[in-house]
């Protein structure tokens, strides 16, 4: 079966909020409007992202994209009031939190939920978030997943009913058991830590790895770290990340995914990619012309959007380099250089029959919606694909359980 | 007329709503954290405040203020936080702190309100635009950085969570802790009537905007002792009985409105 989760980032340029129906996304009757639609779905999961520093663009707050949150764990307390099967997973750092503090309120989530509390867990070394915190920049980047496994170690402990002490370079912690919980843990973390880490603990890997191929590879790669751990080879549900798009032809499916990569590659927002590269003020240039035709400034890339992938933060004078022997616009060079690997894009049947294939050789066990159009994406998924999905039998037709835990079939 | 609240303790919350409270309050000491338990009963609740009590020692504060604010938009306004600064060894220990002196527990608390109360009003009311033409969703010149250095931290900001529904959360703690004149409302736990009505000019001097008597014992609540002494009462009932005994004795109450602050006129 597979398992369907939406992934609520709530930042970024995915949301597309020129649309006229745009729900305001921070409104707490939009959360619940999603909630409800997932849960008529059979979703196993609504999944909120967190980010602890509003994104800058040359220290100026980023004003282009959606920004603006709510704490998740109180937005998914909220939300479990009004709901009664959808999972609720809560993205939380564990650089910048008190184990014993996080381990209290995400047990208390699975309490009020009735067993259906997430726990994302995500790791930061940024010392420009850490501005937000009693200690910025504490962690060396070295020893982050250090810092987090400990930290996941306690809560499991704390959760199980025993007092847990320990105190070393990353974790000082003298505390008494929370409430019985236990919340399912996700793990998004793509470096070999990241991935030790989820064959260590998580129940759920939110992956990057959405290709075919690369999903396939990241299967092996996660299930032979399970078995140096002693855990099986089914212990870990694989939820990687995708976008969906959806049309009543290939025809009508291939020119909404054009229309949605250039409405969230909007000439500001190349010229703002590119500026972090540049480091200098290019809003005088024209999205659709030429490069700019001065040299970046010397130094490092701005750490403060968060939003460039790690594999773009290198390499700077080469990358410039490569980007102008292309010869396209401002807008059209970043639509080339940042593709995406995880939409899916077609009828709600070619869909269906793409993800027959990732079903039966367990690259995957379902996926993480991204959504791009809100309301849309999500109505779309389950009117259209989960019937599709259900036709196949690789779908639910009703939950058979009320837990998260049983929603995603672990022990 | 007197407001009223109540520490809700094991009470049914729709029954204290039906009873016309204005707010209750929801002491950290339960197996469920008072934040989350206080965000899931908004979604329960269509009136009553919502006042979790949150500790400043023991927490970060930017993420304590950002539990508040998207509590006061997950209940649309009803939003309260009791200011708790527990101050024990057994606490710190779970974070790894140390205890703090007198002046600096009180200096604490003073530094996580003011950070708090900067972080609510961090984002102006009007900063989401969405203006199409021009292709920004915010005014970046109206979410600030707030740029707070206090005691023992200091926090850049903006909050990540936009501006809540009330503004700023209606802040509620003793008059013991020595921060009275930051607090919306002051909470006095006297022994007498007499010590009572000294301690409430006191606050009211020192700058609270409302004062509530906290009166632990149900049967020893007398409101018409209580009016032009104090705005408002606390109660602390441990059952229904005791409830609808304080109901009996309260008679009428004021008016509950869409928002806390509106309901405390605050």
């Amino acid at each position: 079966m597979l398992h369907l989760g939406l992934f609520f980032t709530g930042v970024g340029p995915q949301l597309i909020w020129t649309a006229p129906n745009f729900a305001p996304h921070t409104h707490i009757d939009t959360f619940v409007a999603t909630a409800r639609t997932l849960e008529r779905g059979l979703f196993d999961a609504f999944f909120l992202g967190e980010g602890l520093r509003v994104r800058e663009n040359r220290g100026r707050v980023y004003d282009l994209d959606v920004a603006g949150r709510p704490d998740a764990i109180t937005q998914l307390a909220a939300l479990a009031a009004e709901t009664t099967h959808l999972g609720l997973v809560a993205t939380q750092n564990t650089t910048y939190n008190y184990p014993a503090d996080l381990a209290r309120r995400l047990a208390s989530l699975d309490v009020v939920s009735g067993g259906r509390a997430g726990w994302n867990i995500v790791t930061t070394d940024n010392a420009w978030t850490g501005e937000n915190f009693r200690n910025g920049g504490w962690l060396p980047h070295s020893l982050r997943y250090s810092r987090a496994n400990e930290f996941v170690t306690a809560a499991k402990a704390l959760w199980s009913g025993s007092s847990y002490s320990l105190h070393n370079e990353v974790i000082d912690i003298d505390a008494p058991p929370t409430v019985a919980a236990r919340p399912m843990l996700f793990q998004a973390g793509d470096s070999p830590g990241g991935r030790d880490l989820a064959a260590r603990h998580a129940d759920v890997v939110f992956s990057a790895n959405t290709d075919y191929d690369k999903a396939v590879a990241y299967a092996a790669d996660l299930r032979a770290r399970l078995a140096g751990y002693g855990r099986s080879p089914d212990s870990v549900r694989i939820l990687p990340g995708a976008m969906v798009v959806l049309g009543d032809t290939p025809a009508a499916a291939a020119d909404k995914a054009e229309w949605i990569r250039r409405e969230q590659t909007t000439g500001s927002r190349a010229i703002a990619f590119l500026e972090q590269y540049w480091g200098k003020d290019l809003s005088g240039y024209d999205p659709d012309g030429p490069l700019p035709d001065i040299e970046p400034a010397e130094g490092e890339l701005d750490p403060s959007r968060g939003t460039i992938p790690i594999e773009f933060r290198t390499g700077k004078a080469e990358r410039i380099a490569a980007w102008r022997e292309l010869g396209l616009s401002i807008r059209d060079t970043v639509i080339q250089v940042t593709p995406q690997h995880n939409a899916f894009v077609g009828t709600p049947g070619q869909i269906a029959d793409e993800w027959t294939r990732y079903h039966d050789s367990h690259a995957v066990d379902g996926f993480n919606i991204l959504p791009q159009e809100l309301p849309g994406t999500i109505e779309d998924i389950v009117d259209k694909l989960v019937p599709e999905l259900q036709e196949r039998g690789l779908y639910r037709t009703a939950y058979t359980g009320t837990t998260l835990r049983e929603h995603l079939e672990l022990p | 007329m007197i407001h009223t609240a109540l520490e809700l303790g094991s009470l049914d919350v729709t029954a204290v709503e039906a009873a016309g409270f204005a707010f209750v309050t929801i002491a950290n000491d339960g197996p469920v954290e008072a934040g989350v338990l206080a965000a899931h009963l908004s979604r329960r609740t269509q009136r009553i405040g919502l006042a979790p009590e949150l500790h400043v020692t023991v927490t970060e504060p930017f993420h304590l203020a950002t539990q508040l604010a998207s509590l006061d938009h997950a209940s649309l306004g009803r939003a309260g936080w009791v200011v708790g600064a527990v101050n024990t060894v057994p606490a710190y220990a779970a974070v790894g702190g140390t205890l703090l002196a007198e002046a600096d527990l009180r200096r604490e608390v003073e530094d996580v309100i003011d950070v708090a109360r900067a972080l609510w009003t961090s984002w102006e009311p009007d900063a989401v635009i969405r203006d199409v033409e021009s292709g920004r969703f915010l005014d970046a010149d109206r979410v600030h950085h707030v740029n707070f250095v206090g005691a023992r931290f200091s926090v850049v900001g903006p909050l990540i969570t936009p501006r809540p529904p009330q503004g700023e959360v209606v802040v509620i703690g003793a008059d013991t802790l020595g921060v009275t004149s930051r607090l919306d409302v002051a909470l006095i736990d006297a022994p007498s009537l007499d010590e009572l009505s000294s301690r409430a000019a006191v606050a009211r001097e020192a700058g609270a905007s409302l004062v509530f008597a906290d009166v632990r014992d149900p049967g020893a609540l007398r409101p018409d002792e209580l009016e032009g002494v104090v705005d408002g009462v606390r109660l602390h009932p441990s059952s229904s009985d005791d409830l609808a005994a304080a109901v009996e004795a309260l008679g009428p109450l004021p008016p509950v409105a869409a928002t806390l602050r509106e309901t405390l006129g605050v």
